[in-house]
């Protein structure tokens, strides 16, 4: 049985597996933070289950109208990735926003500051 | 009542014009307290607006753009209880003395927010064909999003009363922030009224915004509006 599964499924089955022990080990290393590991996980775990189901990957490519089954893969992976930079978008024009305000108020501060040093 | 002004001036790499600008304001206004927001110069900027007697600077920690550079004037004022704010530019093309025709309006409750136009008497010759084009395209679609004729969206000299520096504390727009801070003032229903004034050419430095990029900076802007009118005030009645 095993023998019978296309090369490019074993690539996808061991692709997804590596992708979700990278992240869980950059998550207990505390490199990653666990919010920010979700989406990921996600994305990995949604990759693995359609390499390790060929029917189901075959279902969703029915649906989708897309002949080529393994483009339904790449074309789900896509989407994962996109919607993960819009992500990562917002969440820098949050810091954006958080950084600016953060610079007027040392500025404002920095100001009153030295005005209360020169009183003294 | 004693209404407290203060002038803002955003300043970045304006060691060239600074000085004068400061020196020619306090001779015209030698009580009116000033205020230099120097947005992370690499040059003598803040040292040399320090170096004048009743100027103030605050130094933005890097360079954040004019929008940033304001609204930290803004807070500044708020901060300090004043109850009008003048802007000019660092670069000393707005006439100091002109501070008035602007100043009056907004002190007797005739506008909220003032705006000095260089387009509203034709008296200004204007350097670029190009770029005066692209300012009426946004001038034109702006008037006819709020519903009132802007000439000039994007002068930087303007005088703002306490209601207005308190909104415009809350939220000020980053990167085109003149056209938009029109867009939202008038979104908010904010009195805003232009006024003629005269344009001094640039003494030194080079202008933010280059020809090349002006039609960059116009599909920009027109995003910018565009997307402005699909939010809903901050301010619910006025």
């Amino acid at each position: 049985m095993i023998l019978n599964i296309p090369i490019f499924q074993w690539a996808g089955i061991i692709g997804s597996l590596v992708l979700i022990v990278f992240i869980l080990d950059l998550v207990r290393r505390r490199k990653l933070g666990e919010n920010y590991s979700l989406l990921w996980l996600g994305i990995a775990l949604v990759f693995f289950l359609f390499s390790l189901s060929k029917q189901l990957l075959l279902y969703v490519a029915n649906v989708l109208g897309v002949y080529y089954a393994p483009a339904a893969l790449f074309l789900i992976l896509i989407v994962g990735l996109y919607m993960l930079s819009v992500h990562f978008s917002l969440i820098i024009s949050g810091f954006r926003e958080k950084i600016t305000k953060l610079s007027q108020e040392s500025a404002l501060l920095k100001e009153e500051i030295e005005k209360l040093k020169e009183n003294k | 009542m004693n209404m407290r002004k203060i002038v803002i001036i955003p300043a970045y790499n304006e060691e060239k014009n600074i000085g004068n600008v400061l020196r020619e304001l306090k001779e015209c206004w030698p009580d009116c307290d000033v205020l230099v927001i120097n947005d992370g110069s690499l040059d003598g900027t803040a040292p040399i607006a320090k170096n004048v007697p009743g100027v103030t600077v605050v130094s933005v920690p890097f360079n954040s753009g004019i929008g940033v550079a304001v609204q930290t004037g803004l807070m500044y004022a708020k901060m300090h209880g004043y109850h009008v704010a003048i802007r000019i530019d660092g670069d000393g093309q707005h006439n100091p003395q002109e501070i008035t025709k602007l100043l009056d309006p907004v002190m007797n409750g005739e506008a909220d927010v003032a705006i000095g136009s260089r387009f509203l008497e034709r008296k200004n010759a204007y350097p670029s064909i190009i770029r005066r084009i692209g300012q009426k395209i946004i001038a034109s679609l702006l008037s006819l999003v709020i519903g009132k004729r802007i000439t000039d969206s994007t002068s930087g000299f303007r005088v703002y009363n306490e209601n207005a520096i308190d909104l415009l504390c809350a939220y000020y727009p980053v990167d085109y922030p003149e056209p938009e801070e029109i867009l939202f003032l008038a979104k908010n229903n904010f009195i805003i009224k232009e006024f003629p004034v005269s344009i001094i050419n640039r003494e030194q430095g080079k202008s933010s915004i280059t020809a090349v990029r002006s039609a960059y900076y116009i599909i920009k802007i027109l995003l910018v509006i565009l997307i402005s009118i699909l939010r809903t005030p901050i301010i619910k009645s006025r």
